[in-house]
């Protein structure tokens, strides 16, 4: 077969498939290999472990009691309802979504009675995700941040943070991407001198990624006392915030207390996006369920920020896929649902503070080497024990645990089942590995 | 002060703006012939018979969890759907050098498609590689490419309004005139925004050209199925350059011809030299595809599969885009007769000869206004149809309209 050739040769590799006499390269010949994805890597380490034993402690999603990903019979009875629905359209949506779902997902951040809704200066928009709206806030600012000229930058993320965020904002085009301190190992909570410290030296128009609650991959929050500090640090700034909440009402199980941050820079009159995910509380992590919120400081402004932002959509994905808006949708407008829905969050977070305690007191009971209150005081789906590199290394090639290499794990994928020698594993790694 | 505040109103997509104004409309006989959906003869959007069946199946299947698929997709849409394109007994396929991406639609499928190329097509970040897209095409080619980083995004001739058909020379300088190595965004078939496609001779003589002069392909496979009812006609072209032995890529959407437009189902399809280049590439798609949604959406992707990779369902399925296709094929036969019955200066064949949803009538912007402001009949400025925007109820009241239009204003 004749094929193209890449006149350009292919600098350093060459790959020479000679077919009848003719040197041939593909024109993806200089293509390099991507690195792989860490955690798709662990998660194949862990499927071809074959130790009986074996836990993964790395996944995203949160695991009920069985070691299940589940949606809750609401669920499953709203979308069968859907599925049956002669009235629904198949017809694109509009690039910002459902609107009934961008209203609810608006209100359940902010409060129905917030002034910037009722001033008609709030934007929502469906994302596909929280990497969606990640992605869709950081082309806004990069296009928009500031109209004279291109706006490079700098966004601060947290130290540690989700390690796709990075990627994400360089994939808009900002390569200015620095980090603020933000857990510290020793005191196996938030460093907020330290975080404070590196934000007081970053430029001014900053935009600083803030994890409203549930921090990922810490767990760990900051206090009311504290987030009032930062807030006053970024007005006085002129710092812009871009918040983090893809798991609200799974942190402190009150969906008002997660959404708290937010809720307090809107008060205060700052303009502000806010990245939302519907996977982990209400399970459809493949639907894709994410939104953007964006909050501006004049009404005047929003009609010409939608279009913008729909520009962007058009040419990312055109539109967003319904099927899992419908249903949160649905949810959030009927009272009841929203009621029985919310129930059922609450019951997630009870258990997870239910297997944090558990841990921590089999840990004690173990006598195991420094504090633990760590365990309990944070929140959501993650948590970060503090172990060090060698000690996570310990736990998965001895004993087939396995956690993020910085120490964090997700905190539902421990059961009654699991919890033991979980709990054991974490004792011997701090006593024989340092 | 807000950030915001210098920030200007994005200008309006037209073909959203017809259809606001044609809702607006009060008109008793008003048509949208803007839309780009298929309608039935009621014009209504039309769930398919095999997506409902094939929804209910998977609504009440307990083992089907709602966790995240793979970063690329869900592996039985990818293959399912590349075999769709390529065919069942695809040598390229079979040579393990045919990978897919999942993506939000035929749009995500060209974005994804595009970042990679700017990335790693050229060179390394060569945002200078210019981009040909058909003069006239589909709007959003030129943001899709444009956004991914492209600087340098040029027509190729396409469209000959005075003969109105394909402007087979214009192509060919514009293709034998290119720098070697840009990229050509073709339509796999029936072109948007003209339904008129190249023959087969035509399609050999581009990929010919194409083929010496070293320049990418990058099709753009909206309608497969929907244009002539066959999935493997409508197929020809992409077939052809993969068996010519070209590296390319196909943007795939399944809105169209599965009616999921609000789902969001396309496939990226890779035909590489060999399993090792593909490797290579795919590898890179995925780290983009993270940094953009991460995980496609499961609950379209599920239906498509499952109807492409059962026997039944999937007969089923192109029995369903052959009903689609047939009434677009009648419409089209219908408005050509009643033009010419009523006697409708100028000629009327390219109404029949062109192909898929849309047609270029050759109205001119004035005759267009005309047709909107008098008759309340909604089409594109560019003289642009949908067909399925046709029914058996307002076909005469059309004919009519362009009759009297024709007539009256030059």
């Amino acid at each position: 077969m004749r094929q193209t050739c890449n006149s350009d040769g292919g600098v350093g590799s060459t790959e020479n498939v000679k077919a009848r006499g003719i040197t041939i390269f593909s024109i993806f010949v200089d293509t390099p290999t991507a690195a792989p994805n860490p955690e798709t890597k662990l998660l194949a380490d862990f499927k071809k472990d074959t130790h009986l034993s074996k836990v993964y402690l790395a996944g995203r999603e949160y695991l009920n009691e069985e070691g299940q990903t589940s949606v809750s019979p609401l669920i499953g009875k709203i979308m069968q309802q859907i599925c049956t629905d002669p009235t629904l359209c198949p017809e694109y949506p509009s690039s910002v979504g459902l609107p009934e779902f961008t209203r609810r997902a608006t209100e359940l951040v902010l409060g129905r009675d917030c002034h910037a809704i009722v001033e008609n200066r709030v934007l929502g928009v469906q994302t596909v995700g929280c990497t969606g709206a990640v992605r869709l806030g950081a082309e806004l600012l990069k296009h928009w941040y500031n109209v004279r000229g291109v706006w490079c930058g700098p966004v601060y993320l947290s130290s540690p943070c989700d390690d796709s965020l990075a990627g994400i904002f360089e994939a808009a085009g900002i390569q200015d991407v620095r980090r603020y301190r933000y857990w510290d190992t020793e005191q196996r909570g938030v460093c907020v001198q330290k975080m404070m410290e590196d934000l007081e030296m970053a430029p001014e128009q900053s935009v600083i990624v803030l994890s409203a609650s549930a921090h990922c991959p810490t767990g760990s929050d900051l206090s009311q006392k504290h987030w009032r500090l930062l807030t006053q640090l970024m007005v006085r700034c002129r710092f812009f915030p871009f918040f983090l909440l893809p798991a609200q009402g799974l942190c402190h199980g009150d969906f008002e207390q997660d959404a708290w941050p937010v809720r307090l820079c809107a008060s205060l009159g700052m303009e502000l996006l806010c990245a939302q995910s519907f996977s982990h509380s209400f399970g459809l992590y493949g639907e894709r369920v994410g939104h953007l919120l964006c909050v501006l400081k004049q009404s005047s402004t929003l009609l010409a920020v939608q279009s913008q932002a729909e520009k962007q959509v058009r040419a990312l994905w055109s539109r967003p896929s319904v099927g899992g808006a419908r249903v949160v949708a649905t949810v959030l407008s009927n009272p009841a649902h929203h009621v029985e829905w919310q129930e059922g969050v609450k019951s997630m977070v009870e258990r997870g503070i239910l297997v944090r305690e558990r841990l921590r007191e089999k840990l004690r009971l173990l006598g195991c080497p420094g504090s633990w209150d760590h365990l309990i005081q944070q929140g959501g789906l993650y948590c970060c024990t503090g172990l060090n590199v060698q000690q996570v290394e310990f736990l998965e090639k001895r004993r087939h645990i396995y956690l993020h290499p910085n120490g964090c794990l997700n905190v539902s994928a421990i059961n009654s089942r699991n919890l033991d020698y979980v709990a054991e594993s974490i004792h011997l790694a701090l006593t024989s590995v340092f | 002060m807000s950030i915001f505040a210098e920030v200007p109103q994005a200008p309006p997509v037209a073909v959203f703006k017809l259809t606001a104004d044609f809702r607006e409309d009060t008109h008793a006989q008003k048509v949208n012939l803007g839309v780009g959906a298929y309608r039935t003869d009621d014009c209504l959007p039309w769930v398919l018979p095999v997506v409902k069946k094939v929804e209910k199946m998977i609504v009440e299947d307990n083992s089907l969890n709602h966790e995240y698929l793979p970063i690329l997709g869900l592996p039985e849409l990818r293959s399912a759907a590349s075999k769709v394109a390529l065919g069942d007994d695809s040598p390229a396929i079979k040579d393990g050098r045919v990978g897919a991406v999942q993506a939000l639609g035929g749009t995500g499928a060209l974005r994804i498609g595009a970042e990679f190329l700017r990335r790693w097509y050229n060179g390394t970040n060569n945002t200078a590689t210019p981009v040909y897209v058909s003069a006239p095409t589909w709007e959003n080619h030129n943001a899709v490419f444009s956004d991914a980083g492209f600087k340098d995004i040029r027509p190729y001739h396409y469209w000959d309004g005075a003969k109105k058909g394909l402007d087979v020379t214009g192509i060919m300088d514009d293709l034998e005139n290119a720098p070697e190595h840009s990229i050509f965004v073709l339509h796999a078939c029936a072109h948007n925004p003209t339904g008129t496609d190249p023959t087969p001779d035509e399609w050999k003589t581009i990929a010919e050209v194409m083929k010496r002069r070293k320049l990418f392909v990058f099709f753009d496979s909206a309608y497969q199925g929907f244009a002539s009812g066959s999935l493997d006609k409508d197929a020809w072209a992409i077939r052809y350059f993969v068996s010519e032995g070209f590296e390319l890529l196909c943007a795939q959407s399944f809105s169209k011809n599965f009616g999921l437009y609000n789902e969001r189902v396309g496939n990226l399809t890779v035909v590489a030299q060999d399993k090792d280049n593909l490797a290579r590439v795919l590898s890179q798609m995925e780290k983009i595809v993270r940094t953009t949604w991460s995980n496609p959406p499961s609950q379209g992707a599920r239906i498509v599969a499952i109807t492409l990779n059962n026997p039944d369902l999937f007969i089923e399925w192109k029995g369903n885009v052959k009903t689609m296709a047939d009434r677009v094929l009648l419409m089209r036969d219908q408005l050509k007769a009643k033009l010419i019955a009523l006697g409708t200066p100028g000629t009327w064949d390219h109404i029949t000869q062109q192909i898929g949803m849309f047609s270029f009538t050759g109205l001119n912007p004035k005759q267009v206004q005309y047709m909107i402001k008098e008759k309340h009949v909604y089409l594109m400025a560019s003289g642009r149809i949908n067909m399925c925007g046709l029914t058996s109820k307002n076909i005469d009241y059309v004919a009519e309209s362009i009759h009297e239009t024709v007539s009256k204003v030059q």
